[in-house]
């Protein structure tokens, strides 16, 4: 890295020779979760605030677990129990939490940008950790570290993103990191869940599964979320199921060794079958296994801090 | 003599004064453990790896069969981790064996202040307890702050905390010293 990276705020303005730097870190500390003692002492007396505007179970016990096996102190703070619900701006939060002298600041928020926001009123490290359809970066991250692992590399494979791609953070940021580091990304949806400006990151754009998932590496589905039928945009699950579903027939025109992802959690049943979800192509839970890891890298170097002091 | 690599660089010890300093370690590392002692040699990386792997090999030439090798990374141990991380490359540590019961021989280049020793110490125990953890060193230069001494030493060498110790192992060991001279006053009193 040129210098330290200050805050991940999103994929879009990392070069690819820092994303490699998270990714490779992440490899040191993915080995520190197989050992005896899972828990390194190096944020000692560092503060991580898990700041969730939005409720994420996964992604926040995710973040909690990477800082306590840095030893960091984590605190998690959710929308339901902080100030908000009482009419507290952004900035008053952030100025309240910023008296605290936190060192990692990790937000989730339904606004896009509001992390950005945050960055710009803190001096603490800010992750994005999911902001609106906008990016959610250590989902990208985490996904490229698990294809990597299984695969080797990542250039020049044919990874398939199909789902609501429209409303989708991780699409956004999968496809941003992918085509970053030389991957050939296909993303798939209806027409009604396609954004008509996609082909700006260098993706293919598929409306149907079948020719989209065709001699695929990595085949990665995103979950439909139940408001989508409210608005009028899928008519029904089930009809969702039929064509855009991934089974076992389907997976099938996907290469013999294609890899099956879902950044979770899964409607079985409606965009993934379940004997594909558990199936040996699975690699779903080591992508929540590569989370910890990446994300420890991520607090990790934001913690970091410029200089060097000599040691023999 | 080897000549130093570097400009204005003093060689302490050459191939033939490292390779005889570690073949009288490696023989009173198999002296002190016999055959029935599980026995593991880690280097901490980078400078011990190397000297790990030559140690190794002349116990094996030893007939002392059997002792494993791993390797430590000590950068998120370091005792300023948190405060002055360096360029944060993090290399691997890699102990493919269960150290439980075993006596663990950390290998390094040189032991100075001793702060990479405590930090390589806590590493080595979050794999889990060894029987016993030793200390070899190829360069013993003294000024310690911390109460840490080595069990195995290829050459104990005055130095003043000024100067560099440099250490290539290989293609032909070499260990030279650069910058003021010995008795030149200490920066840190």
């Amino acid at each position: 890295m040129t210098g330290p990276v200050r805050h991940l705020l999103g994929i879009e303005d990392l070069p690819a020779r820092d994303i490699v730097q998270f990714l490779d870190t992440a490899e040191v500390f993915f080995g520190v979760s197989t050992r005896r003692v899972r828990k390194v002492p190096t944020l000692r007396g560092k503060t991580v605030i898990n700041l969730f505007f939005e409720a994420s179970t996964r992604t926040r016990t995710s973040f909690e677990i990477a800082g306590k096996r840095l030893s960091a102190d984590v605190v998690n703070i959710s929308v339901s129990t902080s100030s908000v619900s009482k009419g507290e701006t952004l900035l008053d939060t952030v100025k309240t939490l910023e008296a605290m002298h936190p060192d990692v600041i990790v937000v989730r928020h339904a606004a896009s940008g509001a992390p950005h926001f945050i960055a710009r009123h803190t001096r603490a490290a800010v992750v994005n950790a999911g902001d609106g359809l906008h990016e959610h970066p250590t989902q990208a991250l985490l996904d490229a570290f698990t294809i990597r692992r299984a695969k080797g590399h990542l250039a020049d494979l044919v990874v398939t993103i199909s789902g609501d791609i429209a409303h989708s953070r991780v699409a956004r940021s999968n496809a941003l990191l992918l085509t970053r580091l030389g991957a050939k990304v296909r993303v798939c949806a209806p027409r009604t869940l396609l954004p008509v400006d996609m082909e700006q990151y260098g993706v293919e754009v598929f409306d149907s599964l079948g020719p989209a998932v065709e001699g695929a590496d990595v085949v990665m589905m995103l979950r439909i979320q139940h408001e989508r039928l409210t608005e009028a945009l899928i008519p029904s699950t089930r009809e969702y199921a039929r064509t855009f579903g991934l089974n076992r027939a389907m997976l099938a025109r996907a290469k013999p060794d294609a890899i099956v992802m879902h950044p979770g959690p899964m409607n079985r049943g409606v965009e993934i079958d379940a004997d594909v979800a558990d199936g040996p192509r699975s690699v779903i839970l080591d992508q929540v296994e590569a989370g910890v890891a990446v994300r420890m890298a991520v607090l990790y170097l934001l913690a970091a801090e410029a200089g060097q002091s000599p040691l023999s | 003599m080897t000549t130093a690599s570097t400009p204005g660089a003093r060689v302490v010890m050459d191939e033939a004064a490292v390779a005889a300093a570690l073949r009288r370690m490696a023989g009173e590392i198999a002296a002190r453990h016999g055959d029935g002692v599980p026995l593991a040699l880690v280097g901490v990386r980078r400078g011990g790896i190397p000297l790990a792997a030559r140690l190794h090999a002349l116990l094996d030439a030893a007939g002392r069969g059997g002792v494993l090798v791993g390797t430590v990374d000590i950068t998120l141990y370091r005792d300023d981790a948190a405060t002055a991380l360096p360029n944060p490359q993090i290399g691997r540590s890699e102990i493919p064996f269960e150290v439980e019961g075993r006596v663990v021989v950390l290998v390094d280049d040189v032991l100075y202040t001793g702060r990479t020793t405590r930090a390589a110490l806590d590493a080595v125990m979050d794999y889990g307890r060894p029987r016993a953890i030793e200390l070899a060193v190829l360069v013993d230069r003294g000024h310690r702050e911390l109460p840490i001494q080595a069990d195995y030493v290829g050459l104990r060498l005055a130095t003043s905390r000024r100067e560099r110790v440099e250490v290539r192992v290989e293609p032909g060991a070499v260990v030279e010293v650069l910058g003021p001279a010995e008795n030149a006053p200490s920066d840190e009193g």
